[in-house]
């Protein structure tokens, strides 16, 4: 399939799929981020039929399909249940590699959250405990929190 | 379930970049050939599935760049986005209701596109989307979560990778097939741990098809048809933290259905070769544990005892897998298609001596979300 | 040949231009749990599940696996299909062909779209081959207004005569508490609506909408036990025929796509004069002039007769035919729901839950749906196991 270069140039053309977004949170995530934004807190919804506390707040369990409508504050604390440390490098990225993922489940939550831990990452496990970072400025967004951290003993 | 054949089959071979072919050549190419493999002309098709993702061809409406590559003028049409496996799904419910053939063709260029973005578009915009999350980083968080459970080591999802690359050679269609040791992918460069270069699937440009046909057809004289035995798909939740990662537990609803469908009983026993979607290394002792192969945790160490290489009980992937080329959607259709392959006996290199049924998986959403499971068989 | 298929249950949200109250997945749920009401189901009850929308208008990715959680998809099988604005339409027949392959006995279609999430032209401008179309003939109004003055300089239908559909639909619409624009709107009124692109007028276009529809399937045998008066499919018929702008635009022939699948239905079903045997259509007629010009493609009337046929009221409640009871799509434009509110509209005429919408005595209703590059999907249902 080399042949034809030699006779042609391959030619590219640049785009971009360039469509504004604005995604509506609608009344349950509205809540959970403005509780974050404006108090620092980490919102749940508990099921009603399986008694399972899900974080972040959603309007149905999608195991029974009912409605959510007790809510429940959680402790920005929890144990790592997942990690990894990213090595590579991209835009969509929030923090510059190395960084880690999280999966912490926050004490009193029946699911994982899933975030970031910037720093002490030599330290990061699973099993270990790890606490929210909020940002002094908060807009009302996922990276209101800035990051968790490592904290005690290993 | 009605009786069913996959009749013609075709795939391209899998490159980094295809400067000299758009989506819709890809497609004609497939199409031509799986028609040529069938023994039949585009006149015979009466119906047409085409698989492709808005995001990943940078088009709204996707389905639209192919629809006169793949002859689908003036037939019965649709588009299903998401994996080949489940656009050949679609394909088999229109022959069970009626038409005698449909054509399923899947094309994929991730040298146009941006893998990071197009996959981090798989997670919520609101909670997940500005973490920056994609399906490598994703993955690399299963991983830790499979690899913690059970102890696995990293040398020894280092090993699938060995013997993918390794079964690649074999394959004229693959991209990246490779000669390498345990220490080259413990030694490669590291992506998100426990993950290394040689652990992730490439980039890749490629299209396949298949052509499913009803009882009548698939049994006229010249075909080599491949029966469907058995085939089902299911789905589990959303946001990664909602699951255990560990525990692939759509992929056992979907294979216990498929078994139930064909008469296994006992997989490892029964298959004898199978074709499982893996882009990253740990997923085939995952979804192998999955599909009930052994038990869980004990994915890991099928390639060291030999299990699962060509000359093992149960060969998983002799093509090279998805390590080995990944065009996205394309490459579950392309396990469907080397699963067609072995059953007739024309896998060429890469040929399981004797194979008589085959397995083919594919999946979609991060990490393994819904999963669709395959069975054919050379004896209808 | 493929199992016999009704449709059991039908579900909507009420339709707005923004639903800041819930996320995509939330307004699924909406639909998903008004259609399991309608068919006296639970979410158990169903045994797969289809969706469709338009990836770029929500930017989500691998829908399918994003909304589980309001499509009650949870362990069970799912898949995706999406073709533009047919995508409705491509819903209802995936799911169609799901039960008449034998292979599921309940299966739930959802369409939907939060078109206030994105800017919707940005969008549907991608649609156009990067290479050739997109610089140029893009968008869908300026696709639709060449086929409109090709229809005008063939039969010297004037700009009135489109806004009589328009005057049609949007007065029906009244009559449907979902309907996303529920103001009436004059011939007048849309004579003097701003030009956006020569014919098409603001009032000549559909709107954007929030919105969701979902809808069940059941097998022969399960179905009646579900509904009293399942709407059975009798005609299923799809003509994507082209990928190039320029191959659709022969406008002369007139709308192609349509001619063709909607006779193929017609034959399924065992139509000679539609007409005479159909009791009402709802057609997705995303602008006036299609009221006009693709209503001869569907054989209602001769080629040029479409602004006496409207006129003279035929298609209006009470008419020969009526088109669009529920306000069409000119009054409600959730895109990747759009054509699915179609068939599910056409099963609520069959069924008898239109309320004030509803035609009486439906034995046969047609829904098609219009997207792509100028594609048509035909969709006809009967109160007769076929």
């Amino acid at each position: 399939m080399t042949d034809w270069l030699r006779e042609v140039e391959p030619l590219t053309l640049k785009g971009q799929i360039a469509v504004p977004y604005t995604w509506w949170a609608g009344d349950t995530a509205s809540r959970f981020f403005t509780a974050l934004r404006d108090e620092g807190k980490i919102l749940g919804t508990r099921c009603p039929e399986c008694r399972k506390v899900f974080v972040p707040a959603r309007r149905s369990c999608s195991r029974c399909f009912v409605e959510m409508d007790q809510w429940v504050e959680l402790p920005p604390e929890g144990v790592v249940e997942a990690f990894t440390i990213v090595r590579y490098a991209h835009p969509i990225q929030p923090a510059e590699p190395p960084f880690a993922y999280v999966l912490v489940k926050l004490d009193g939550a029946d699911v994982s959250f899933l975030h970031i831990v910037k720093k002490d990452l030599q330290d990061l496990g699973v099993g270990r405990r790890v606490r929210a970072v909020f940002k002094e400025k908060r807009d009302g967004h996922i990276l209101d929190i800035d990051a968790f951290e490592p904290v005690g003993e290993h | 379930m009605g009786k069913a054949a996959i009749v013609g089959v075709a795939q391209t071979k899998y490159e980094r970049r295809k400067k000299d072919q758009i989506f819709a050549d890809l497609v004609f190419d497939v199409t031509r050939e799986a028609l040529a493999d069938a023994g039949m002309t585009i006149d015979d098709i009466e119906s047409v599935v085409t698989v492709s993702n808005d995001f990943f061809d940078g088009r709204t409406i996707s389905g639209m760049a192919v629809g006169d590559a793949c002859g689908g003028q003036d037939k019965n049409i649709s588009t299903v986005s998401g994996d080949g496996t489940f656009g050949a799904f679609y394909g088999l419910m229109r022959v069970l209701s009626g038409f005698r053939t449909t054509l399923v063709v899947a094309h994929y260029k991730g040298s146009e596109g941006s893998v990071p973005v197009t996959t981090n578009g798989m997670f919520d915009p609101l909670f997940h989307r500005l973490l920056g999350v994609d399906a490598v980083s994703s993955a690399a968080l299963q991983a830790n979560v499979y690899m913690n459970r059970h102890g696995v080591t990293e040398e020894e999802i280092a090993a699938v990778s060995v013997k993918n690359h390794g079964n690649a050679l074999n394959n004229p269609y693959a991209q990246v097939p490779l000669r390498i040791t345990v220490a080259d992918v413990m030694a490669s460069r590291k992506i998100a741990d426990p993950l290394k270069l040689l652990d992730c699937c490439p980039v890749s440009d490629g299209a396949a098809a298949v052509i499913i046909a009803d009882e009548e057809t698939a049994k006229r004289g010249g075909r080599r048809p491949a029966w469907v035995k058995g085939v089902a798909h299911c789905c589990e939740d959303y946001l990664l933290g909602d699951r255990d990662l560990a525990d692939p537990a759509a992929l056992r609803a979907a294979a216990a259905k498929a078994y139930a469908m064909a008469g296994i009983e006992d997989p490892l026993s029964e298959i004898d070769v199978m074709e499982v979607l893996e882009p990253f290394s740990y997923m085939e002792p995952l979804w192998l544990e999955g599909l009930g192969v052994c038990r869980p945790g004990e994915g890991a160490s099928l390639v060291e005892r030999g299990v699962t290489t060509m000359d093992g009980r149960l060969p998983v992937n002799p093509s090279g897998g998805a390590l080995s080329a990944n065009p996205i959607l394309v490459a579950g259709l392309a396990r469907l298609v080397e699963a067609v392959l072995q059953v007739r006996g024309e896998a060429g290199a890469r040929q399981i001596k004797g194979a008589k049924t085959a397995l083919a998986h594919g999946f979609n959403g991060p990490c393994g979300q819904s999963h669709c499971v395959w069975i054919v068989g050379a004896e209808g | 040949m493929g199992r016999r298929v009704a449709i059991v249950g039908t579900g909507q949200t009420y339709h707005k231009s923004h639903r800041p109250d819930v996320t995509s997945r939330e307004m699924i749920r909406e639909a998903v749990v008004a259609a399991l009401a309608d068919a006296d189901l639970t979410i158990k009850d169903i045994d797969a599940v289809v969706i469709g929308n338009m990836d770029h208008f929500e930017s989500i990715n691998y829908v399918d696996t994003y909304s589980v959680e309001g499509s009650g998809a949870f362990m069970k099988p799912v898949m995706k299909v999406s073709t533009g604005g047919t995508t409705g339409s491509t819903v209802a027949i995936a799911a169609y062909y799901h039960v008449a392959s034998g292979l599921f006995d309940r299966v739930l279609a959802v369409g939907f779209e939060k078109n206030s999430e994105s800017d919707t032209t940005a969008a549907i401008i991608t649609c156009s081959d990067p290479v050739w179309d997109r610089f140029s003939y893009s968008g869908a109004i300026p696709s639709l207004a060449t086929e409109a003055t090709a229809y005008m300089e063939k039969y010297g239908a004037t700009q009135e005569d489109a806004a009589m559909v328009g005057e049609r639909d949007r007065g029906h619409a009244l009559n449907n508490p979902y309907a996303h624009l529920r103001r009436p709107l004059t011939v007048a009124d849309i004579m003097a609506s701003p030009m956006l692109a020569y014919p098409i007028k603001l009032g000549d276009i559909c709107p954007r909408s929030d919105g969701a529809c979902a809808v069940i399937l059941a097998a022969d045998g399960i179905a009646q036990k579900i509904a009293s008066r399942p709407a059975w499919f009798k005609a299923v018929s799809v003509r994507h025929t082209y990928t190039w702008f320029g191959d659709s635009t022969d406008y002369n022939k007139g709308l192609v796509s349509l001619q063709r699948a909607s006779r193929e239905a017609y034959a399924q079903a065992g139509i000679k004069n539609p007409v005479e045997e159909i009791d009402v259509a709802e057609l997705y007629l995303p602008y006036t002039w299609a009221g006009l010009k693709w209503i001869e493609d569907l054989g209602f009337c001769g080629p040029g007769e479409a602004a006496r046929f409207v006129g003279d009221g035929n298609t209006h409640m009470g008419g020969k035919l009526p088109v669009n009871p529920s306000g069409g799509v000119l009054s409600t434009n959730c895109i990747g729901a759009t054509a699915l509110l179609r068939v599910a509209e056409a099963a609520i005429q069959i069924m008898g839950k239109g309320g004030k919408r509803q035609v009486p005595d439906v034995k046969t209703a047609l829904a098609t749906g219009f997207g792509g590059c100028f594609w048509s999907d035909v969709v006809i249902l009967s109160a007769v196991r076929p």
